[in-house]
């Protein structure tokens, strides 16, 4: 009986593993739970779940299962705190989805529509049957949005996404930032890293001991050395906008996890392709620009230098001059990244795309060719190369 | 033996699950949660609550799973081959017992708790594998490898700073201590403070509670804020109808210093209360 429930939370996409099923069944052997579904629930729950935002996952997945056996304890109901409308709604939504909000009776109607399925859920929750599923998520489904689509504003946390937060319940207020699942990025990371001794004498430094021990004609002498840091200086520079859509979520992936990986890391926006000058927010990129000049001069060249884009644009806006699609650039794209790298001899382009669709893009080959072939494919394994070659 | 809360700590049912289940089965148990909502005092009272001595491991930024074992003392025993010493004849006199060792070796069995396991580098969970699963390790010095007499209750916190490796949380109970409801709070507070006024208790929740529904607010303030506040207005000895008002969240409470700790969320928290009188006048 219990392996159909421990399959049936693998299916639902729950990281449960064998081992943790043994350990919930050595638990019941021991008899822990004692002879409540509330005691069964709280323990498989600390065996099996291992993060509090797969919390929701599980509560569904218990629920389903062990419907009907008996009434379920109070804290396993769901409900829609009506809250969650009254708070003022963000919208995130491209050219083509507004269009299709209007098209199908503007916001206020589409929010009073969600409002209604809101409504009707709770009433089949009074109604007797707790367990609601996922139905929370469909209206967006529904509608067409991208999973970005629309956001309810949420306590300023940046990184949720939509289906998220409707679709949890208890734990709806738990933090589900873009920091989970980057763990393998930061691993991949960590080949970068140069440790260098700087800062107070902590360590031993065993060499030196014996050297100035022997020096000081045997009387002990004793060395010590910093602790050793990691002290990788780290430009990125992303591409954002157009093309780029596709690819925000695993860019901010890895842009979360190099943020914490390194201490030194200065980070800049283009569009496209890298011109004569960039931004560092993109609200205000209209505003506030720093002239690539600027930063070759600025940034010593042992700094290396990782670009993400997916190079996919017509080939006039790398090879020349006024090829921008947003400005009239003096000088071609092409000269400003060959300037990039003679300044910068450990410089990679890390690539979205797929790496099996670069030869379609003339884009891609070209800048591809200009890298020098260091371009990668933005996935743990090329990632993983592309460490290989910035440390090389 | 089992732990069902203590006079000054309230569990809730499915923590007290996780800890029986922890000690039952002598398995690590992870807890996470909002900064402040008890997860270090955990390892204190179920301490408290079995009568096992208690040892402490506070993990560090610059901390390695090796500190928590044993660390050798090179540079004294160095000092000491100069003066002549005896002891230097014995590298065990210049090994020093971690937390994790001091846990394994004690007669009675013991709590171990490893604080913000997270503040650490990201392998750190990873050098702990065997030591949380075999409880045991070896010290290369002296060539022994030390075994649990018996197997300690673990207590590892964690306040999601990284991620924690797959392998590590495998081995491991989880539990996430929700942020207590009224309720709880209540029951929270009255173990704390058992001759606190009802009203004034239900006026100061009241304002706790909207403090924190405040949106934008920086850190909220969390149980143990929500007790040093409490602390404050009994020792200053602040009447109840300084809590009252006719129009909630349009005052600012006395000492709210201790329930916000940040600069900007003071800030925020007064420019609010301000414009919700504006509005009203």
């Amino acid at each position: 009986m219990l392996i159909e429930f421990f399959l049936k939370l693998k299916d639902s996409g729950l990281p449960v593993s064998v081992k943790e099923y043994l350990t919930l069944l050595e638990a019941v052997k021991a008899g822990l739970p004692g002879y409540s579904v509330d005691g069964f629930y709280y323990l498989s729950r600390a065996c099996l779940v291992k993060d509090e935002s797969n919390y929701d996952k599980f509560d569904r997945v218990f629920g389903a299962y062990f419907k009907g056996l008996t009434a379920l304890p109070e804290t396993l109901a769901a409900t829609i705190p009506e809250e969650w409308l009254r708070r003022q709604a963000e919208l995130l939504l491209s050219d083509e989805d507004k269009a299709l909000v209007e098209s199908l009776g503007g916001w206020d109607k589409l929010m009073e529509t969600l409002r209604r399925r809101l409504e009707e859920q709770k009433g089949r929750h009074q109604g007797g049957s707790k367990w609601i599923g996922t139905a929370g998520t469909s209206p967006f489904g529904a509608y067409g949005f991208n999973p970005e689509g629309v956001r309810i504003g949420q306590d300023g946390s940046r990184n949720r996404r939509a289906v998220k937060v409707w679709d949890e319940r208890q734990y709806r207020n738990l933090d589900d930032s873009v920091e989970l699942g980057t763990r393998n990025i930061k691993v991949a990371l960590k080949r970068l890293r140069r440790f260098a001794r700087e800062g107070a004498a902590e360590e031993l430094d065993l060499d030196d001991t014996i050297r100035s021990t022997a020096r000081n004609a045997g009387w002990l002498d004793i060395r010590m050395v910093p602790e050793r840091h990691n002290a990788v200086k780290v430009l990125l520079f992303l591409d954002v906008g157009g093309s780029m859509d596709d690819h925000v979520k695993v860019c901010e992936e890895l842009f979360s996890a190099t943020r914490t990986e390194f201490k030194h890391l200065e980070y800049f926006y283009f569009h496209n392709f890298l011109y004569e000058s960039v931004w560092k927010d993109n609200r205000r990129r209209n505003s506030e620009r720093f002239g690539t000049l600027t930063l070759l001069h600025t940034f010593p060249h042992d700094y290396k230098v990782i670009f993400v884009g997916d190079a996919t644009m017509s080939p006039y806006e790398i090879a020349y001059p006024g090829g921008s699609v947003e400005h009239h650039n003096e000088e071609a794209g092409a000269v400003w990244l060959q300037r990039v790298l003679d300044v910068y001899p450990r410089t990679v382009w890390l690539n979205p795309q797929p790496e099996d669709r670069w030869d379609y893009y003339d884009s891609v080959r070209m800048t591809r060719q200009l890298m020098g072939d260091r371009m990668y494919p933005l996935t743990i394994d090329g990632l993983d190369r592309a460490m290989k070659e910035l440390t090389r | 033996m089992r732990f069902t809360g203590t006079d000054t700590y309230v569990a809730t049912d499915d923590l007290m699950m996780a800890v029986n289940a922890a000690i039952t089965l002598e398995r690590p148990l992870l807890i996470k949660g909002e900064p402040g909502t008890g997860k270090t005092m955990l390892a204190l009272e179920v301490a408290k609550a079995l009568g096992r001595p208690l040892h402490q491991w506070h993990v560090k930024s610059t901390a390695k799973a090796q500190q928590g074992l044993y660390e050798y003392d090179a540079v004294s025993r160095l000092r000491d081959s100069q003066l002549g010493d005896g002891r230097v004849h014995d590298i065990a006199n210049y090994i020093k017992r971690g937390p994790v060792w001091e846990a394994f070796e004690s007669g009675t069995p013991a709590v171990l708790l490893i604080d913000e396991i997270d503040k650490a580098d990201i392998e750190f969970p990873n050098d702990l594998l065997r030591e949380l699963d075999r409880m045991e390790f070896y010290v290369y010095e002296t060539q022994q490898t030390v075994r649990a007499r018996h197997r300690p209750a673990m207590i590892i916190t964690s306040n999601n700073e990284k991620e924690l490796p797959d392998a590590f949380l495998r081995r491991c109970f989880f539990h996430y201590i929700r942020f207590p409801d009224r309720e709880t709070m209540e029951k929270i507070v009255e173990v704390h403070f058992s001759g606190l006024k009802r009203s004034l208790l239900q006026q100061a929740l009241t304002v706790f509670f909207e403090i924190r529904e405040v949106p934008g607010l920086k850190k909220k303030p969390s149980t143990s804020e929500l007790l040093d506040w409490l602390k404050l207005l009994v020792a200053e000895d602040i009447p109840e109808e300084a809590l009252h008002s006719q129009d909630q969240g349009k005052i600012i409470p006395p000492l709210h210093g201790a329930l916000l700790k940040n600069e900007q969320d003071v800030h925020l928290f007064e420019r609010l209360v301000f414009m919700a009188r504006r509005g009203r006048s």
